[in-house]
């Protein structure tokens, strides 16, 4: 199977397991990512993050943006 | 903004006891719950100095050049109109500029997301489904991945609903952003959102039928 149909049906079909919602995940996101950039299981502290994030490509722009911002030193 | 109406989670997140993690957040919070007075007013405007920094940063990271401007003023003042909304829901579990710049950001994606499909029609046509096999329909496709390509275009066609066929094909087959679909449809994103995840859910259920588990390892599609 190529990458562009791996990854169009793994869009397709979402992540296997729970997620949390795409509010929770704008609640929890600020904690996230600053787990992620201390190093810490950021997975661990929002259970569902990951595979929200995997699932839903408008929260993980969001992600990839605060990331970036703060990786840039704001 | 965000949808409190979705339920797609089965994780729930503990709340912790409100707390600030630096000096600096504690001194926003206090600043900007005064409501009134200088100091009240000069943490506003520092405030939004620092959300317009991160809207900019963000539609320049996008790659917008047109209007970048007046989008991140637009992006500033609706994030600022929204934290001090939401003040109250700070639960100093990040710096309190970290929890800020987030606002700013959705502000600036959504902008640029609407911005780049104005004027452009979103598909929300029956046909979209039949993307799935065209992409698998190639010479180098083997047999077992064209059997699950065809496998979740029939699911698509026949489990599904309209509605949740339409919502899936959308952003997922035609790359649709959530919160455009949202405002053509008049609902939220997080509604979508529900719906693209039981139309998800549906699928899987559907392919597990016929003893299909895809994507569970490199070439091993049964």
């Amino acid at each position: 199977m190529s990458d562009e149909t791996r990854n169009r049906l793994a869009g397709v079909l979402g992540p296997a397991g729970p997620e949390v919602t795409c509010e929770v995940c704008f609640d929890e996101l600020d904690h996230f990512v600053e787990l992620e950039l201390a190093g810490a299981d950021a997975e661990a502290a929002v259970p569902g993050m990951t595979a929200h994030l995997e699932g839903c490509p408008a929260c993980a722009e969001d992600h990839a943006a605060l990331r970036a911002l703060l990786e840039a030193g704001a | 903004m965000l949808s409190a109406a979705a339920s797609v989670a089965t994780v729930t997140v503990a709340q912790p006891t409100p707390a600030f993690p630096d000096p600096e957040s504690e001194t926003w919070v206090a600043d900007l719950g005064l409501g009134t007075g200088p100091a009240y007013d000069a943490a506003v405007a520092r405030l939004h100095d620092l959300l317009l920094r991160a809207a900019r940063f963000e539609l320049r990271r996008r790659g917008a050049h047109t209007d970048l401007d007046d989008l991140a003023f637009q992006a500033a003042n609706d994030a600022l109109v929204a934290i001090l909304a939401k003040l109250p829901t700070y639960r100093g579990q990040s710096r309190f500029t970290t929890w800020a710049y987030k606002f700013a950001l959705l502000e600036a994606a959504v902008k640029a997301r609407r911005r780049a499909w104005r004027g452009r029609e979103v598909p929300l046509d029956a046909e979209g489904w039949a993307l799935v096999p065209a992409r698998g329909n190639t010479p180098g496709t083997d047999a077992e991945t064209a059997e699950l390509l065809g496998a979740v275009s029939t699911a698509i066609a026949t489990v599904l609903t309209s509605h949740q066929r339409a919502v899936l094909v959308a952003i997922t087959l035609q790359d649709v952003p959530i919160d455009v679909l949202a405002e053509r449809l008049g609902t939220t994103r997080g509604a979508l959102y529900k719906t693209l995840h039981d139309a998800r859910r549906k699928l899987r259920a559907q392919l597990a039928l016929q003893g299909l588990e895809p994507l569970d390892s490199e070439g091993g599609s049964r």
